[in-house]
């Protein structure tokens, strides 16, 4: 499974998660400071929520007509010289771009962010093929010389470190001798980084939108990395999961701001790069080759189902960076590439529930997802399809959980049991009460009783004290 | 004013008080307060589980049971929440989904109920205290009461509301969330009692059961000394 990190069960990831305390307080800091910088871009846009309602329709529409669109940026891309290949899985997308470096004999290939080519595992197909491979963006730079610790968020994708875990990063992979002052951590990644953007032999950049009307790829990067990844090497093959479509500029335009605003909190970012096709005559700079990459990968079986929402995601990370969740467990705790909500969401959905089933119940449904999303995906609503997918199609519920479950139907359904079922609740529970509360109870209410008390039930129901109170008034009216 | 009192099985059970405290407080604000015997659970605890067979059958009856008031209220916005949620889940049966209809726009979360239906914000109530209130997650996001309880709690005499930090975040109950999640349930709680500790408030005051129940039991777990009340209660108050 490409998408997923490490072989450990979910409840243990989540307890080295829960007891890493360091990544917790990077989390936490980071999560704050990004929410802060989030409400203030979306505060000074004005009318949010019509913005949202925009990029929503924007989104839905491009997906109900996504056989259209992607017809189209493929015409247009090889009207301008371009070479498209549609793959099917993540072994069309790797067998086909490891067939274009064997053809150009490429050594070294730089790569900006890209979070679809860590879903189908392409440095390791490109390793494997003898290249040496170098990520370019800052934060996928530091985790690639970490021994490829994987990312933990998909736009910080190295938010889980510290200054000084990166400078002795630096320090034991590169020989750096400075301190963890991060412009001095920069510049170093930065002189390194130059050196290897000159020498490399192709490039490859993932896609943030896709412009069907143009032809034209759009990168969103605040370090100006994409910008050389695509202005020196002679090839470039952009890597674009098959959602990822705008029809037109104006639609780009809206999308762009929702996705600048929503992930770091500005209006833009410092470069938001367009390329379309290769290098013309009379250009500068740009490859001489140009390959488009649209990867399926399972995104098509979401298609047309309750599930196809999650493809609106622009992947901003707006979810994750308000999920009390998240900020508790970090993102390895997830056991994919993409975590938070849209991660419990998507996760399951491309590498199945036998793998992934815990994820759809790491939410408290608080909804914090569905009202930080800039464009409307009710996530905690997938959430709660998720789950019913997985008792009421799958079948994969625990025996105990469907006869509570029953029990509980049957008497909610019938008064008369359910209220002999309270009624006798502070009976059950008397020899476990002491000072009105449970310290420790019995059955599954030992789970709670774990890490917190449960009262008492009241010794007297509400409804035994209004009927009581009810009995009274009439005595006293009618007496 | 005809009010049907939806009390919630949480209340019920285990917090009589609670619903003690919204009728009386509605007595006082004059409405005319009655209690459907017939009503049971909202059917949340089913539904966010992913049995929507089973939820859909408790809907239904839920709905038969306020099927003559003029209002449903209730002192959770969860719940409340869930009841809304009855048409779309009863989409498939016309009927069915007609009267669920009827039933959402009838029901309303007590402070909501106070202030946009009876057009009240000052409940005439007196609490010396100095409290913060724990705004609940479906309440303010699902059923987007925001404003209510703040405008009530602004008007009770003596009573000073400090500001709670990180406000927006859960506090980890989630229903079966707090148990099928429970080590992360925990962190969750345990920051939000931290939270409530920093405002130095004596009181934790909130809208649901719920939370209520899962902020009091890591309160009292951890003996401390902060009381936990239901806005219920603290709008009823007569404190001097």
């Amino acid at each position: 499974m490409p998408m997923k990190i490490g072989d450990q069960p979910f409840f243990g990831r989540v307890k080295d998660g829960l007891e890493d305390s360091f990544m917790r307080s990077a989390v936490t800091s980071a999560q704050e400071r990004m929410q802060g910088k989030r409400l203030a871009a979306v505060e000074e846009l004005g009318d949010w929520e019509e913005w949202r309602k925009l990029g929503e329709e924007i989104r839905t529409h491009t997906l109900e007509n996504l056989d259209y669109y992607l017809q189209q940026l493929s015409e247009n891309t090889a009207k301008r010289g371009g070479n498209v290949f549609f793959a099917k899985t993540k072994e069309e997308a790797n067998e086909y771009i490891r067939s274009i470096v064997e053809k150009k004999q490429a050594k070294k290939i730089v790569k900006s962010k890209s979070m679809v080519t860590e879903e189908i595992n392409l440095n390791e197909t490109l390793e494997a093929a003898g290249c040496e491979v170098i990520e370019t963006d800052l934060g996928e730079y530091i985790l690639q010389l970490d021994d490829h610790d994987p990312p933990s968020h998909i736009v910080v994708p190295a938010l889980h470190k510290n200054k000084e875990q990166i400078r002795d990063t630096f320090k034991e992979k590169k020989g750096y001798q400075k301190t963890e002052v991060p412009e001095e951590l920069a510049l170093f990644a930065r002189e390194q980084l130059r050196q290897e953007f000159l020498t490399a032999d192709l490039g490859i950049t993932g896609c943030n939108f896709a412009v069907a009307d143009a032809g034209t790829v759009c990168l969103v990067t605040n370090e100006g990395n994409a910008g050389l990844v695509t202005a020196l090497p002679k090839t470039q093959i952009t890597v674009m999961g098959m959602e990822r479509i705008v029809p037109t500029w104006e639609e780009l335009d809206v999308l762009v701001s929702l996705l600048c605003r929503s992930s770091v909190g500005q209006k833009l970012t410092s470069y938001i790069t367009g390329l379309t096709g290769p290098k013309e005559e009379g250009d500068v700079d740009g490859p001489e080759e140009f390959h488009l990459v649209i990867v399926d990968n399972g995104r098509s079986n979401i298609l047309g189902t309750e599930f196809q929402s999650a493809l609106h995601c622009i992947r901003c990370a707006a979810c994750i960076n308000v999920c009390p969740v998240y900020r508790h467990i970090g993102g390895h705790s997830y056991g994919s590439i993409y975590p938070g909500p849209i991660g419990a969401v998507l996760t399951p959905l491309l590498g199945g529930y036998e793998e992934y089933k815990e994820l759809p119940y790491a939410s408290s449904l608080c909804a914090a997802c569905t009202d930080a999303c800039p464009v409307k995906i009710p996530l905690h609503e997938l959430l709660i399809k998720h789950r019913r997918k997985i008792v009421e199609d799958e079948g994969k519920a625990p025996m105990a959980e469907k006869l509570a479950m029953k029990g509980y139907e049957f008497a909610v359904k019938h008064p008369s049991i359910y209220k002999a079922g309270t009624k006798s609740a502070p009976v059950a529970l008397k020899p476990f009460t002491k000072d009105n509360s449970i310290k420790s109870g019995p059955g599954p209410v030992k789970l709670w009783t774990d890490t917190r008390d449960l009262p008492a039930p009241s010794k007297q129901r509400f409804r035994d004290w209004y009927k009581q109170k009810r009995k009274q008034e009439d005595q006293h009216n009618g007496g | 004013m005809k009010v049907s009192i939806f009390i919630t099985c949480l209340a019920d059970m285990f917090y009589a008080n609670v619903g003690k405290s919204t009728v009386e407080l509605l007595e006082k604000l004059g409405c005319e307060v009655d209690f459907p015997e017939q009503q049971t659970c909202c059917g949340q605890v089913s539904y966010n589980s992913g049995y929507h067979k089973e939820t859909k059958e408790v809907a239904k009856h839920m709905i038969k049971a306020f099927e003559h008031s003029d209002y449903v209220v209730a002192p959770s916005g969860s719940c409340v929440a869930m009841l809304h949620e009855y048409p779309h889940l009863l989409q498939e049966e016309k009927e069915w989904k007609e009267k669920a209809e009827v039933l959402a726009a009838k029901s309303y979360e007590l402070t909501q109920f106070i202030v946009d239906v009876l057009k009240v914000e000052d409940v005439k109530a007196s609490l010396p205290a100095c409290a913060t209130y724990h705004k609940s997650c479906h309440m303010t996001r699902l059923l987007g009461v925001k404003d209510a309880p703040s405008k009530l709690l602004s008007q009770v005499e003596g009573l000073t509301v400090n500001s709670l930090p990180n406000s927006e975040n859960c506090c980890g109950f989630g229903g079966t969330f707090s148990v099928k999640m429970g080590p992360i349930s925990e962190q969750m709680v345990q920051e939000k009692v931290e939270s409530i500790e920093e405002t130095k408030a004596e009181v934790l005051i909130g809208a649901d059961c719920g939370c209520l129940m899962n902020i009091g039991g890591y309160i009292n777990r951890q003996g401390k000394q902060i009381k936990v009340m239901h806005i219920a209660e603290v709008l009823n108050s007569e404190g001097k």
